[in-house]
């Protein structure tokens, strides 16, 4: 779609959806009031800036309806977020919510290739997560096989992949990660798979991840983006050229805000990625701050398609340590553990206060095809791993060794850090 | 006078040796001898065992880092200074040891050794006609695993 007729489609929209929530959602009536802002002062999605932001917290303090916008025999389906940071946020949809939810991830899916004649795993947790349920819909509306396997169980897994002849992996890249490299363990090998094409989201994870996912399985890896409080995943995937995500904009209107003072950023710039959903009808939220971090970009990708592209998440604000005033994303790690290549990807962060100094110990699980022989062999790895962090990231962080599969795999979303300075505090 | 030995990964945490040992014993191999070299985070189980190919596998199936290496044993006279005669040698070779451990397995003292360059150290041996171990030597007339 020619980007003019975009910015028409999206302004109608956008009137269409001021005009809905300040009649139907006294929250966002009373901050437009307190803005001094009616719907007749949105004519264009360039007045979006005008518009009040949304954030996770408003959604907690309005738990677990208060943000809807329809009545309740409206509403189809209810989910909520994977409450990995406090109380759950709930998530409303109705029967057009649904469908363009599953329009969103049929189109994600084309983009990676997927068509009916793939089967495709859903490995995503079912049940109020919007993982399982989203792309399982997703891959029905385009005709696939859809295997509805649920999150866990390494071992039935490979056995459905194996057996029903999967062509098509949906889970987080970490789970994937776990499931290829505990493929000898429980007897199957590359060859007994027919798996083809992944695609991986619901965690942050950078462009080394996938090329590594690409590798050992021997698959085309995709990335897939969204979040429940705007619809689920499907709101972004990346094409073949993998130059960013294409944002289902016509859907989800995105914006990059500076994190300090809120103020939206040009193309090119790097800021917190905020949402507007322009036709959801259940919790439809204006300017929804997301804290992941991105950059925008509007050229035309090499794909041919015109839709906005968003540079792949690899951390979120509140992702971010700051250790000894440095800023830390945990994808840091990740990034020169596997550049390096000398162990696998499987670490976990610990944070400490020690004298009131931030303290770092990495653990790292040992490749088992690297295993070496000497104490020197192991302590001079570790020492090169300390250092490459060093010069990568500018802190220093003690590096410690561990057996392979001794860091606790997740089934749903990794756990890459344990901060115990918080617990301090708490005390 | 080449023989196999394993190198397990030990992460420090009591108890962890114990179930390593315990996997074996199931299994019916026999340790020959054993060494742990440590660190303040990890050790290494260095062991001559009566089935290293199965060790392996059963170490591995239960989680282990574990490998197979090749090192030198030579067997050592009874006498004060042996083990410092043959080293000498090494040493005007100019070949160095990265790690050396000896027991003593029926009448024989063995000693068992990885130096900087195998190879060198394999014509060393030749050269001055030192008695080499194999791993047929190591083999137990009777082979008696732990019954329970």
């Amino acid at each position: 779609m020619p980007h003019e007729e975009m910015r028409e489609l999206q302004s109608e929209r956008l009137r269409n959806l001021v005009n809905r929530v300040y009649r139907n959602v006294p929250f966002y009536r009373k901050k437009m009031e307190e803005m001094n802002i009616t719907p007749s002062d949105i004519h264009s999605i360039d007045d979006i800036s005008k518009l009040p932001f949304t954030y996770k917290s408003d959604l907690r303090d309005n738990y677990p309806f208060g943000l809807f916008a329809v009545p309740m025999k409206d509403i189809v389906r209810v989910h909520a977020s994977s409450g990995t940071t406090g109380k759950p946020t709930t998530v409303g949809y109705t029967k057009n919510d649904i469908q363009n939810w599953c329009e969103s991830l049929a189109r994600c899916l084309t983009m990676a290739g997927v068509t009916k004649e793939d089967v495709v795993q859903v490995s995503y947790g079912y049940g109020l997560f919007t993982g399982g349920l989203g792309l399982h819909y997703g891959a029905e509306t385009i005709g696939a096989t859809v295997i509805p396997a649920s999150g866990g169980n390494t071992k039935r897994q490979l056995q459905l992949m194996s057996d029903y002849g999967v062509t098509v992996l949906a889970c987080t890249p970490s789970y994937a990660l776990h499931l290829v490299d505990a493929m000898p363990e429980f007897g199957y090998s590359r060859a007994d798979m027919k798996l083809r094409l992944g695609v991986f989201g619901a965690e942050p994870w950078t462009e080394n991840m996938r090329l590594e996912l690409e590798r050992k399985w021997g698959i085309q890896a995709f990335d897939i983006y969204g979040l429940s409080e705007i619809m689920g995943p499907g709101i972004a995937h990346d094409c073949s050229f993998h130059q960013g995500l294409h944002v289902n904009e016509d859907h989800f209107f995105p914006e990059i805000v500076d994190p300090e003072s809120k103020q939206p950023l040009p193309d090119g710039c790097e800021g917190e990625l905020v949402f507007t959903t322009l036709t959801k009808e259940g919790i439809p939220l204006l300017r929804y701050n997301t804290r992941d971090l991105s950059i925008l970009n509007h050229e035309k990708c090499e794909c041919g398609r015109t839709l906005v592209r968003m540079k792949k998440i690899t951390g979120r604000s509140d992702d971010m340590l700051i250790i000894r005033g440095v800023n830390l994303f945990p994808s840091q790690i990740e990034q020169v553990l596997l550049e390096m290549c000398e162990t696998s990807a499987h670490y976990l962060l610990y944070v400490d206060r020690k004298d009131n100094l931030d303290y770092l110990e990495l653990k790292v699980e040992l490749d088992e095809s690297k295993m070496v022989e000497t104490i020197r062999e192991l302590e001079s790895l570790s020492k090169k791993i300390e250092h490459s962090l060093h010069s990568a990231i500018g802190l220093s962080i003690k590096v410690t060794l561990v057996e392979p599969r001794s860091i606790p795999r997740s089934e749903g979303k990794a756990v890459r850090v344990i901060d115990n300075r918080k617990k301090e505090e708490n005390k | 006078m080449k023989i196999r030995q394993l190198s397990v990964f030990v992460e420090n945490k009591t108890g962890h040796l114990n179930e390593i040992l315990n996997i074996l014993a199931r299994n019916n191999i026999n340790i020959i001898a054993l060494t742990l070299a440590d660190s303040s985070d990890y050790g290494l189980l260095r062991m001559l065992v009566s089935d290293p190919v199965k060790a392996v596998e059963v170490l591995r199936a239960e989680n282990c880092s574990v490998r197979i290496h090749e090192v030198l044993s030579l067997e050592l006279e009874g006498v004060p200074g042996s083990l410092a005669r043959i080293l000498d040698k090494f040493t005007a070779e100019n070949i160095s040891i990265e790690y050396l451990y000896a027991f003593s397995f029926g009448s024989k003292s063995i000693m068992v050794m990885r130096t900087n360059n195998m190879d060198q150290a394999t014509e060393v041996i030749k050269k001055y006609q030192f008695k080499p171990i194999y791993e047929s030597d190591l083999k137990l007339t009777v082979c008696s695993g732990i019954r329970k």
